[in-house]
């Protein structure tokens, strides 16, 4: 359009104003975003031992949860990058270091080995930015490690052994064989275990830590049938779990009168290994997708991008990407402070998180549940797995805030 | 009740039986890299790779063409086997006359296209493959309740060790091989077609892992990383073996499942090294390996 063609008239000068006006109110919204765009990282491993929890899964479910939003907030576009961190706490620091430098990032989301996470927190501590922890496990990561940088969204070691230990206790299998993966992870899921079970009054009668990641368990099922126990506990992940729960169906550890307590089993793992050899195993999770309606609609919506079920992981990385960008658009600018603070004072309530808060400590608290993994016969689909038994409150299930080390808490 | 080193005896023996199953693993996998390595000189890389292509090719043959289990302990070698010939002749072949390092790295490069592939269409958790039926269940020896597939492994892994061990030294096939392989020009001026004898040796040696991959699958998640874990393991037993000694590959592989099965009662947490310590030891007073003949 030239200025010629123009015609002047004093409705069009009106309206000129009006949406000058417009603009400058909308660009004073625009000043608060930094870069005019909200940037959003996703760090995770997408290649590797834990992708199927979260990976590439993990990444779609974050840009639906953009695509739900209508692709910018406030009038400026949401920008995603990814990358993979091998599971590599080095790889997962100098990427974030250069998201940083390079890139201004907003927020980085994802993140799956505890290692990885943990470096990351300190450079956004540094950076002065923000983090959303979906996939790790340790409950350190809020505890002794806590900034006022980063929240930890789906679930932690403490519930993990909260739940499935207590449950497993209190139903009878007083003493214990541990399994343990021979890494920071294991270690701290063990000690967590171990007090859950001697404060309810079992035993651990033994324990072998196994080096990380171990192929063959048949060696290490054989001593914890020959331990004699009630419960071989199994504080390891992944293919570790996978390969221990699949050996002892092997050697018939549940015919001969021994049950197994998986403390960290995904959705993927129980689809992997099949009903017949996981059937009856207790397990605690944050999430289940078939445990409501609110859950089950996401889920659909889910599946038919990716043709897979979502993890628990999956779903909170929606569910925390949607809540920051609420946030943002609530309070008009994605300056890491104000965010932070502004997404605590918000209940945390979708078809991911029930009953959900952000602690000071950076722990997204809400119920979690307790599952028994259905018999082939009872499944009515592919990934129909989990039956909810049920449900632990949030304030019962993670570490209290009187019993915290973080810096952030005033004990 | 007897004790071994504070272990009962009852659990020493089950150790041991179980050492001997990984061992028998080890030695039908080491075989084949001793097989290729012996007769043709290729560093075969693929090697975990194409272990774990056997697996998978029985996965996708039961669920998508009904192939059952026993079916596929004798189709998957063949298939696996023939794509390794492709690999011979479209690509191995052109760098024979290069020093092992290229056959080395251009294995290692086939293995992690395969592997990533695989990823990119079936995730990293894998799936499970049921036992067949006639193997179900298990036996009490006494000392240990013994699943009956694993008795089977040990049973089969060992047929076939003894069985490649007696095709190569002691038939004339075997002896064409070793020949074509001593003096390719010599063996082709007595009329022996030599690049098929060695097309078909790297076929049966990608074969062998492809059959150690079936036996595989109903024990392990049959995922695509399956192979690379076992592969450094299994190249560190041909290293102490003797690079390319095959009776050294078998006898190797079913010592260091026994060392390795000990170690795990006594020492966990060393179990996934304690046969590297054992491999700088022999490289130490033997180089060329505990049944490798002296350069």
């Amino acid at each position: 359009m030239t200025f010629n063609s123009m015609t002047f008239n004093r409705k069009t000068l009106a309206s000129s104003i009006a949406l000058a006006a417009a603009a400058l109110m909308a660009s004073g919204a625009q000043a608060q975003m930094s870069n005019d765009e909200v940037r959003i990282g996703y760090l995770a491993d997408m290649s590797g031992t834990y992708r199927d929890l979260a990976g590439p899964g993990g990444l779609e479910a974050l840009m639906m949860a953009v695509e739900d939003i209508g692709g910018e907030v406030n009038g400026v576009p949401i920008d995603v990058f990814s990358a993979d961190d091998r599971n590599s706490a080095d790889v997962g620091a100098n990427t974030v270091r250069g998201w940083f430098d390079e890139q201004n990032v907003d927020l980085v989301a994802g993140m799956v080995a505890s290692s990885v996470s943990i470096a990351v927190t300190k450079l956004l501590e540094e950076n002065d930015g923000l983090g959303i922890i979906s996939g790790s496990a340790a409950s350190s990561i809020t505890n002794e490690h806590c900034t006022p940088n980063h929240i930890h969204w789906v679930y932690d070691t403490y519930p993990l052994a909260n739940g499935t230990a207590k449950a497993v206790v209190e139903q009878g299998g007083e003493t214990w064989f541990m399994l343990t993966a021979d890494y920071a992870f294991g270690h701290a899921l063990e000690g967590d275990v171990t007090k859950v079970v001697e404060d309810n009054g079992g035993e651990i009668v033994g324990s072998i830590r196994h080096p990380f990641p171990t192929n063959d368990f048949s060696s290490y099922i054989l001593q914890a049938q020959g331990s004699g126990a009630d419960i071989i506990g199994l504080a390891n992940a992944g293919s570790d779990t996978v390969n221990a729960i699949t050996t002892a169906s092997q050697f018939g550890v549940v015919q001969a009168g021994q049950q197994l307590a998986g403390l960290l089993i995904f959705l993927n793992d129980v689809h992997a290994m099949g009903l017949e050899d996981t059937q009856g195993l207790l397990l605690t999770t944050g999430w289940y997708w078939n445990m409501d309606d609110q859950a089950r609609e996401w889920a659909e919506r889910y599946y038919e991008r990716t043709e897979r079920m979502p993890t628990m992981v999956q779903a909170g990385i929606y569910s925390s990407t949607m809540h920051y960008l609420e946030t943002v658009a609530e309070v008009g600018t994605d300056d890491p402070e104000t965010v932070r603070a502004a997404m605590a004072e918000r209940p945390v309530e979708d078809f991911f998180s029930r009953n959900g808060y952000i602690r000071e400590d950076g722990r997204m608290v809400h119920d979690m549940y307790l599952a028994e993994v259905k018999s082939p016969e009872e499944s009515t689909g592919e990934w129909d797995v989990y039956e909810i038994l049920a449900t632990i409150p949030g304030e019962e299930a993670y570490r209290p805030l009187s019993e915290s080390q973080c810096d952030l808490v005033n004990n | 009740m007897t004790m071994i080193f504070g272990v009962p005896l009852m659990v020493f023996m089950g150790q041991l039986m179980l050492g001997l199953i990984n061992g028998a693993f080890y030695a039908l996998l080491s075989l084949g890299l001793a097989v290729i390595f012996g007769l043709l000189k290729i560093v075969n890389f693929a090697h975990g790779a194409q272990y774990m292509l056997g697996a998978f090719a029985a996965l996708l043959g039961l669920q998508y063409l009904g192939l059952n289990y026993w079916a596929a302990l004798l189709i998957v070698p063949l298939v696996v086997g023939g794509l390794g010939m492709v690999i011979e002749r479209l690509i191995l072949r052109r760098i024979a006359h290069l020093d092992h390092l290229y056959g080395l790295l251009l294995t290692f490069g086939l293995a992690l296209i395969f592997e990533g592939t695989l990823i990119n269409f079936f995730g990293v958790s894998g799936s499970s493959y049921p036992t067949p039926e006639a193997l179900e269940g298990g036996m009490n020896l006494g000392f240990m309740f013994l699943p009956t597939y694993r008795a089977w492994v040990l049973v089969a892994a060992l047929v076939v060790c003894l069985g490649t061990w007696f095709i190569i030294e002691r038939t004339r096939l075997g002896a064409y091989l070793r020949a074509g392989t001593e003096n390719p020009a010599l063996m082709q001026a007595f009329g022996v077609n030599v690049p098929l004898l060695i097309t078909l040796t790297y076929g049966f040696g990608v074969a062998l892992a492809a059959f150690a991959g079936v036996l595989a699958a109903p024990l392990y998640p049959v995922s695509p990383t399956m192979g690379s874990s076992l592969l450094i393991v299994v190249f560190a037993v041909v290293v102490i073996g003797g690079m390319g000694s095959i009776l050294g590959a078998v006898i190797t592989g079913l010592t260091m499942g026994l060392i390795e099965g000990l170690t795990k009662v006594y020492y966990p947490e060393a179990a996934n090294t304690v046969i590297f310590l054992v491999m700088i030891l022999v490289l130490l007073l033997r180089p060329a390996g505990l049944f490798g003949k002296e350069a």
